[in-house]
């Protein structure tokens, strides 16, 4: 088979498993698990057989155009370079790892063939953002990529929290999709044509007439997608959803999708500096702002939730600075360990029945009740935080590498400014990183108080894929940064010592904080008696988890914070944590700037329909009434009534005619 | 009037004599006592339509029944005369005596012989009565009728027309009256049938009852 | 003799019997009207028909064989007329028209009053009978 073949394959066979799911789902019970893993399984086969063929060197391109479609015609196309041949790997490697896990954590849940078809399609619709190199084809996997996260956010519909986050994130990306078409649009129109190895050459050329327009609409759904400030606050709210759904939200495909984009349609943002600069403060303001939110969660997966903003924030700062093998390198890495994280967050969760810290923090002996999450998840976190040498320092040191690179004015393409903001926000956020996963961690294995839960042994199927995403958490950056460059533009990926030193430091000097004010308040953990657990411990995951979520609200008070006083984020963030705890009010603001406004025209409409517009419907109806009353009146049934009546009128008709026929 | 003109051509070669020759206060012996007996037989009528005394209304029919017997003997309509005695003033009106006899109708003055459409009806009836006359005045004031000659209804002739020309709708009418007849007899059976089924069936409303056992008190 | 005499007289008979049709209460009272209106018609063809016999030496005769058409049929139509007035009088308690108002809006209450009238009837039969 050619590598075009196999690449189309590639997006196919998940959708297939997707369509036959929801067509076998109630019929073949037995069949539903094969049909959900196999086709990912085979999908990653294939594209690690893309992979291997394309190797890094010329782009694949292949098209077709299935009917003229007027001026600009939209094809079928592909284009697989080193990028997309390297990120679909990523892609269908977790979710091969989520829909096993899956088969464990929803094992008793009554509407898994749906959520597993779901998971398929979600798949495919990355696979196909991927690969194709046709925008209005990557618009049609992106926009079902937002119907497919609002399903499965919403996967415990029985709760109102799940509701109002499936809406909301369906809500909050659509809103930045619109401007995101309207940017396609107009880019296309410059372009003359939606294949993006066209449109990278009108933008090589200069034939690109608003350039900072087109970036800053396209940036909009970018925002929304990848959940960049202003439009992130989807996210933490999407927790409401299953833990692996979050994984592969998180880790690999709807967010990943929009840092993608950029990276494919890269100079389309260099042509425009101003661009360049939103992009930069846009990162800037999302890593900081998440990191200090992230310190202040309660939710271990609000915790988790608030990483991938921040991390995101890289990925955002790097192509800020012109650097896509950057942005692309900490994609990749970050995909594994965050996959990690939050399937090893499901594992905790499962054992402790809460998803609050608070209450773990005093659970006694969590860790030994999951071995292998505890494991697994410190190899993720310390990922997470940048300490070599695992994953994450290399991608991230290559991020603040890549903006060092920029402020010394070495690049054309980038600002400096944008290079100065990446790089002292980026180095903050170093520091936030690694005192939010240190709290993260203390607070879930170091626990002090009754003995946690014995609820068995976790799933296997759980437990292995923990083991078989530790891998490249601990190990993808040490071995790929010197060989990704070639997948890539070619540009140096290796950690430079300046920024490694300092980002390394603040690393470990957070870390240590955190250490030092979890020691000072953790006293306190035992004065203060807090927690819930889930109601049925017995249940399988995702039971255990929609009770825990269910019952969060009700027992703290709110979906993100505790009033924990021996919560070490209380003490490091100090009036801060109030407000970092609500997403430094965000939500509030929206809902003064949009909800209101939306409410109050709603309100308004409801009036002028129910008053206005239906006095005169009201009106109109009245008069016809009062006519057919009066004629109702004429209704005696007294006989020589009508007679009487008829006959006059034929009188009447009789002279009439006489009169009109005589001339008279 | 262009009525009156184009009713005098069209009949100016029947009307051989015209207005001037026969004027309206010229009168003969016949048309005065036309006029007399249309008086009585216009007045009875009146009467009838009228009065209060239902029985009274019957009787002052056979007078205007009668009355317009005589026209049609002043017409030379001997036959049709005679027809309406036997038919009209024999069997219709005796019919309509039963008829208010069965219905219990009072005996002497009833108040409320006439409904509340009174005023309606004789405003109806009037401007009728004003749109005909005016019409038919204006469009026959000069016709004349020659009276003088063989009568044109006697029973010969009118023998002669009904059984050399009209046989057909004669026989065809004696079917009419035989469904008639049938009809009639149907009606009033229909009416016990429907009773006695009401009779036979126990559950129903109190005054139903009571009626049905009356009636069969009755028979 | 001028047509205008039993012309006339026929519309003034015509028109009194109408008179009668609209205003009389009991039903025998109309139709004793509708046979004063047909009288008129019967006098208006036989009018003609002498007069046309004469003029035109018209000799089918027309108006005086549909005059006795038109007595028969008013001998049927009697007939029939007044089985259904008692067939009406028989279920109702009473004959006259303005007390037959079913098809008015509204009729129940009338309908009732109807049946009132009927049991009130009925108990006078009886004490008639007994």
């Amino acid at each position: 088979m050619t590598t075009t073949t196999l690449a189309v394959l590639v997006p196919l066979l998940p959708f297939l498993g997707a369509a036959a799911g929801l067509l076998l789902g109630r019929t073949a019970p037995g069949f539903v698990r094969p049909i959900a893993v196999l086709p990912t399984l085979a999908s990653l086969v294939l594209a690690v057989l893309v992979a291997v063929r394309q190797g890094g060197d010329e782009a694949v391109d292949a098209a077709t155009e299935l009917t003229p479609t007027g001026s600009v015609p939209i094809e079928l196309a592909l284009h697989i370079d080193g990028f997309a041949a390297l990120v679909a790997v990523l892609v269908a490697f977790v979710a091969t790892c989520v829909q096993i896990y899956s088969t464990g954590y929803l094992r008793d849940d009554s509407r898994y063939p749906s959520y597993a078809a779901l998971v398929s399609l979600f798949t495919s619709a990355m696979l196909l953002v991927v690969y194709s190199g046709d925008l209005m084809l990557l618009l049609v996997g992106w926009e079902v990529m937002g119907i497919c996260s609002y399903f499965l956010v919403g996967h415990y519909w029985e709760t109102p929290e799940a509701r109002a986050a499936s809406l909301k994130a369906f809500l909050v990306t659509k809103l930045g999709d619109v401007p995101f078409l309207i940017g396609l649009f107009a880019l296309a129109a410059d372009a003359a044509s939606f294949r993006i190895t066209r449109v990278l050459d009108t933008v090589a050329n200069g034939g690109l007439d608003h350039p900072t327009l087109i970036a800053l609409l396209l940036l909009a759904g970018v925002a929304g997608k990848s959940a960049q400030f202003p439009l992130h606050t989807w996210l933490p709210d999407a927790m409401a959803g299953p833990t692996p759904v979050s994984a592969l939200i998180h880790a690999a495909t709807m967010v990943a999708a929009g840092v993608y984009f950029i990276a494919r349609l890269l100079p389309v943002f260099e042509a425009s500096q101003a661009a360049m600069v939103v992009l930069a403060v846009m990162a800037a303001v999302t890593m900081a702002g998440s990191g200090l939110a992230a310190l202040a969660q309660d939710d271990i997966k609000r915790v988790l939730a608030y990483s991938t903003i921040g991390q995101l924030g890289y990925m955002t700062g790097a192509l800020a600075v012109g650097d896509r093998g950057a942005a692309v390198f900490h994609l990749l890495s970050h995909g594994a360990f965050k996959a990690l994280l939050f399937l090893a967050a499901g594992v905790i969760i499962h054992a402790a029945g809460t998803n609050s810290l608070a209450a773990m923090s005093r659970m006694h002996g969590l860790r030994d009740r999951v071995p292998d999450a505890y494991w697994t998840m410190t190899v993720a976190l310390l990922a997470l935080a940048a300490i070599p040498p695992f994953s994450g320092f290399f991608s991230k040191e290559s991020v603040l590498g890549a903006a060092e690179h920029v402020t010394t004015g070495h690049s054309e393409h980038a600002p400096a400014a944008a290079g100065w903001i990446v790089l002292v926000v980026g180095l903050l956020t170093a520091l936030l990183t690694a005192a939010y996963a240190a709290r993260l961690w203390l607070l879930a294995f170091r626990g002090h108080g009754t003995e946690a839960p014995d609820h068995g042994r976790q799933p296997l199927t759980m437990t292995v894929v923990l083991w078989v995403l530790a891998a490249p958490s601990l190990a993808l950056g040490g071995l790929a940064y010197q060989s990704l460059p070639g997948w890539f533009d070619g540009g140096e990926l290796t950690p430079t010592l300046t920024t490694s030193v300092l980002g390394t430091g603040l690393a470990l000097v957070g870390g240590i904080v955190t250490y030092a004010a979890w020691r000072h308040t953790t006293e306190l953990a035992a004065r203060v008696p807090l927690g819930a657990v889930a109601a049925h411990p017995e249940g399988d995951a995702a039971q255990v988890e929609a009770e825990a979520i269910a019952s969060h609200e009700p027992v703290y008070g709110g979906v993100a914070h505790a009033p924990d006083p021996a919560d070490p984020g209380r003490l490091l963030l100090g009036p801060l944590h109030r407000h970092a705890a609500v997403g430094f009010h965000v939500d509030a603001v929206y809902s003064a700037l949009f909800v209101r406004p939306v409410r109050a025209g709603a309100g308004l409409v409801r009036f002028l329909d129910r008053e206005v517009v239906d006095t005169y419907v009201r009106g109109a109806g009245a008069l016809p009434r009062w006519l057919g009353a009066a004629v109702r009146r004429a209704q005696t049934g007294n006989v020589q009534t009508y007679v009487s009546a008829l006959l006059a009128g034929t009188v009447v008709l009789v002279v009439a005619a006489v009169l009109v026929a005589t001339g008279a | 009037m262009t009525l009156a003109a184009a009713a005098a051509t069209a009949h100016a070669t029947a009307t051989t004599t015209a207005a001037d020759a026969h004027g309206f206060l010229s009168p003969t012996g016949v048309e005065i006592a036309f006029l007399l007996v249309g008086l009585v037989t216009f007045g009875a009528a009146i009467v009838t339509v009228t009065t209060r005394q239902l029985v009274h209304a019957a009787l002052w029919l056979v007078v205007t029944l009668g009355g317009l017997a005589v026209e049609y003997l002043l017409l030379t309509a001997e036959f049709i005369a005679w027809v309406q005695v036997l038919i009209y003033v024999g069997s219709v009106v005796v019919l309509l005596l039963f008829g208010l006899m069965l219905t219990k109708a009072p005996i002497g003055r009833s108040p409320d012989a006439d409904s509340g459409n009174r005023w309606a009806a004789l405003t109806v009836a009037v401007a009728s009565a004003a749109a005909l006359i005016w019409v038919v005045v204006d469009a026959f004031r000069t016709t004349w009728i020659d009276l003088d000659g063989a009568p044109a209804g006697s029973t010969e002739v009118t023998g002669k027309a009904l059984f050399q020309n009209w046989v057909l709708p004669f026989e065809a009418l004696s079917v009419l009256l035989l469904a008639a007849l049938v009809g009639a007899i149907v009606l009033s059976r229909k009416a016990k049938a429907a009773e006695s089924g009401t009779e036979s069936a126990p559950p129903v409303p109190s005054t139903r009852t009571a009626k049905g056992s009356d009636k069969g008190g009755v028979r | 003799m001028h047509l205008a005499y039993p012309a006339v007289l026929s519309v003034l008979l015509f028109c009194t019997g109408l008179y009668g049709v609209l205003a009389r209460r009991n039903a025998i009272l109309v139709l004793m009207s509708v046979e004063l209106m047909l009288n008129a018609v019967n006098l208006n063809l036989v009018a003609f028909d002498v007069w046309l016999s004469r003029a035109a030496e018209e000799t089918l005769h027309s108006g005086q064989a549909l005059t006795l058409f038109t007595i028969a049929i008013a001998a049927a139509e009697i007939g029939i007329g007044l089985a259904i007035v008692l067939a009406v009088y028989r279920n109702r308690g009473t004959s006259d028209i303005d007390k037959l108002r079913d098809t008015a809006e509204g009729h129940e209450a009338d309908a009732s009053a109807g049946d009132a009238a009927a049991a009130e009837s009925a108990a006078e039969k009886a004490e008639a009978t007994a």
